[in-house]
């Protein structure tokens, strides 16, 4: 009998070894002579259990992690390809509270199946979307995605239904789907991971945009910084165009819809729409002031959808299921669901689908159980490079994105980066003025010029220089990058850098 | 052997592959795409480790571009390297997450093994560091890039192996 085994091949299992244990896997079953089948996933998820082997047994399917080479010898003496007892047994995959707590709409294949098998996304659901939205007008399609309540999981949290009208209305002879999958923001990985684990998902979510606005050209904007997803994401488009789920006749309807995957080169600032516009292009990736919108002249010029991978990932789900079943989740205007994402120092990092309005306190503990080093919480920063610093007196926040907007806050991209008590929050703010200096595209003064003199401005205030006159200083140039920036990378820059000054004052007074 | 970095890019001219035709393929096969240089800079970087000054008005004819577009388009991205590096690359996250789980002494410490700064080369030719802002390895930090495969929860120890790794390499290469 042949048992099957399920090894992911998801970047972050990678990354610790995934590949070995695939490989040494297949060679003792061998030597045993042992008939295994191994199925390279994607990951459900739970990073830090990485890599993260499954048995399919008659009870389900059995977890085992982390799993290195060195276990692979005792493992197959505990019988694990029959679920047999041994330290590093997990129990049925499904049932661990981690996973067992979340809500997965958009990741609910991830981690189940072989992300390239076509068969394996049909048999789960795959396609769904898609058929139904064959089936309705672009207004209808456009009108479903309104009452999801669906907002931008870039960052922005636009209203995508209200975007999709708009460029539905726009006439023009050509129109493009732009997907931004420059996920730069460190601290997040929800676009990788559902890439890599279930791609089909988002040529499916494109594909329904095309049909909604009537656009016949998609382009996916890839980060170079991501060599696995890319592996991935243009053998998914391959096989989609084979099956003819892209194509001139997309399922037989004789609608037409085309993927093309872009990669980027290592711009931070592309991930802002505008800018990735540019580069798509063929240009450096300045930004372009607004108006025009993107969705009147964007893309070579044409309407353009401009929505990040899992605003667009969680399209079949709310066609399939319907608009109303998606807004069921969520609390007042956040609907639906958002994949966080726990890093940095955190024990269980990893990916947490979760309605939104849970606390960062939830997520923090009864999901990541604190720092991996074992020290308290410090500080957390969520939504990116230029999202703020929060103290512990935050973590009851719930994540929605008014809520946090009232704050001063935002939720961003979902991602959560954890530092015990032996960060220093001047540095962390010194880093981000720094990073926006090395990345910002200079087409504006405040960004290009203001990055460089903050960076200057903390130095100064932690060599003791005049510290109460250039901390005023840093609060003025904080104002006017806040106020007189071309786009977020600059208006954005002051969130951490204040966040740190305000709530982690006692670390500008030391030199 | 390479005696100093500085003698590094004359002996790059030695490496067999072409330029000129990887840089003319790379227009042939890429230039009617729309938005063509991106691809195009890609093809001949993956090819080559970097974008020789000579493509520059090559690709400008080829794409109907003055050449100071293209230069400008070179000079704006990270990723595009005007000069060959070495036999290996290690990118090492800078980035937030990284730094929780302490980057930045592991920044230290490679540089320090190498006895080079960031973005730069060992004048054996065997490594060029790199920094890089975020790899998505986020929950398994620190984490590097070397020769495009990600390494999650990077320690001193690993890093000294795989530096070890591509120092033998180069021996033997």
């Amino acid at each position: 009998m042949t048992t099957t085994i399920y090894v992911p091949r998801d970047s972050a299992a990678l990354s610790v070894g995934a590949d070995d244990v695939a490989a040494l896997l297949a060679q003792h079953a061998k030597a045993q002579q042992l008939e295994v089948r191994i199925v390279r996933n994607g990951s459900h998820g739970m990073l830090w259990l990485e890599p993260l082997v499954e048995v399919a047994t008659a009870q389900g399917r059995i977890a085992y992690g982390p799993v290195t080479p060195a276990d692979l010898p005792a493992l197959f003496a505990a019988n694990f390809l029959q679920g047999g007892a041994h330290p590093l047994r997990l129990g049925k995959t499904k049932e661990i509270p981690y996973f067992a707590q979340q809500t997965r709409l958009t990741f609910a294949r991830c981690g189940i199946t072989d992300p390239l098998c076509t068969d394996d996304y049909v048999a789960h659901g795959g396609l769904a979307g898609l058929q139904k939205a064959l089936l309705q007008k672009p207004a209808e399609i456009v009108a479903v995605l309104v009452q999801s309540g669906l907002r931008g999981r870039g960052g922005a949290g636009f209203p995508a239904g209200i975007k999709w009208r708009t460029v539905l209305g726009a006439p023009a002879d050509q129109k493009y789907i732009a997907c931004n999958a420059d996920e730069g923001d460190s601290g997040t990985f929800s676009d990788r991971m559902l890439i890599e684990g279930d791609p089909y998902m988002l040529l499916e979510g494109m594909t329904i945009a095309g049909l909604a606005v009537g656009a016949t050209e998609g382009y996916i904007y890839l980060r170079s910084e991501y060599p696995d997803a890319r592996t991935v994401l243009s053998e998914a488009i391959t096989r989609a165009r084979a099956k003819g789920w892209l194509g001139n006749n997309v399922l037989g309807s004789g609608k037409q819809f085309e993927v093309f995957l872009r990669i980027g080169a290592g711009s931070y600032i592309c991930g802002e729409e505008t800018a990735m516009l540019e580069s798509l292009e063929g240009k450096r990736g300045m930004v372009r002031p607004k108006p025009p919108l993107p969705a009147i002249a964007g893309l070579f010029g044409k309407p353009t959808v401009i929505n990040n991978v899992m605003t667009l990932a969680a399209v079949p789900c709310i066609l399939a299921q319907g608009g109303d079943h998606y807004a069921s989740f969520g609390v007042g205007r956040s609907k639906g669901t958002l994949p966080f994402q726990l890093a940095g120092n955190i024990k269980h990092g990893g990916l947490v689908e979760v309605p939104l309005g849970i606390t960062l306190r939830a997520l923090l503990y009864d999901f990541g159980g604190g720092t991996i080093t074992g020290r308290p919480i410090r500080a957390v920063q969520v939504g990116g490079p230029l999202g703020a610093y929060l103290p512990a007196s935050k973590f009851d926040l719930p994540l929605d994105y008014e809520a946090f907007a009232a704050a001063g806050f935002m939720v961003g991209h979902g991602g959560i980066v954890v530092f015990d008590d032996s960060v220093d929050m001047q540095a962390m703010a010194r880093y981000a003025m720094e990073f926006c200096a090395i990345e910002s595209c200079g087409k504006c003064t405040p960004c290009r010029i203001g990055s460089t003199r903050g960076v200057e401005v903390i130095d100064k205030i932690a060599r003791g220089h005049r510290r109460e006159q250039n901390v005023q200083l840093l609060r003025d140039l904080c104002d006017t990058l806040a106020n007189a920036s071309l786009c977020a990378m600059g208006g954005l820059t002051p969130m951490p850098v204040l966040s740190a000054l305000d709530y982690f004052p006692e670390d500008f007074t030391k030199n | 052997m390479h005696p100093s970095a500085s003698n590094r890019a004359d002996a790059s001219t030695s490496i067999p592959k072409d330029s000129t035709s990887v840089i003319d393929a790379a227009i042939a096969r890429l230039g009617s795409l729309k938005g063509a240089l991106l691809p195009i800079l890609h093809d001949i970087h993956e090819q080559l480790g970097y974008v020789p000054p000579a493509a520059v008005a090559r690709i400008a004819q080829g794409l109907n571009l003055s050449q100071a577009e293209v230069h400008g388009v070179i000079s704006f991205y990270h990723d595009f390297r005007t000069s060959p590096p070495g036999r290996h690359v290690i990118k090492l996250c800078r980035a937030e997450a990284c730094q929780a789980m302490g980057s930045k002494h592991l920044e230290a410490h490679l540089t320090a093994q190498l006895g080079i700064g960031m973005n730069d080369t060992t004048a054996d030719g065997s490594v060029t560091v790199e920094p890089v802002y975020c790899l998505g390895n986020c929950a398994l930090a620190p984490s590097l890039l070397i020769d495009g495969k990600v390494i999650g929860r990077v320690t001193k120890r690993r890093l000294d192996q795989l530096l070890d790794g591509c120092r033998n390499q180069g021996a033997g290469a």
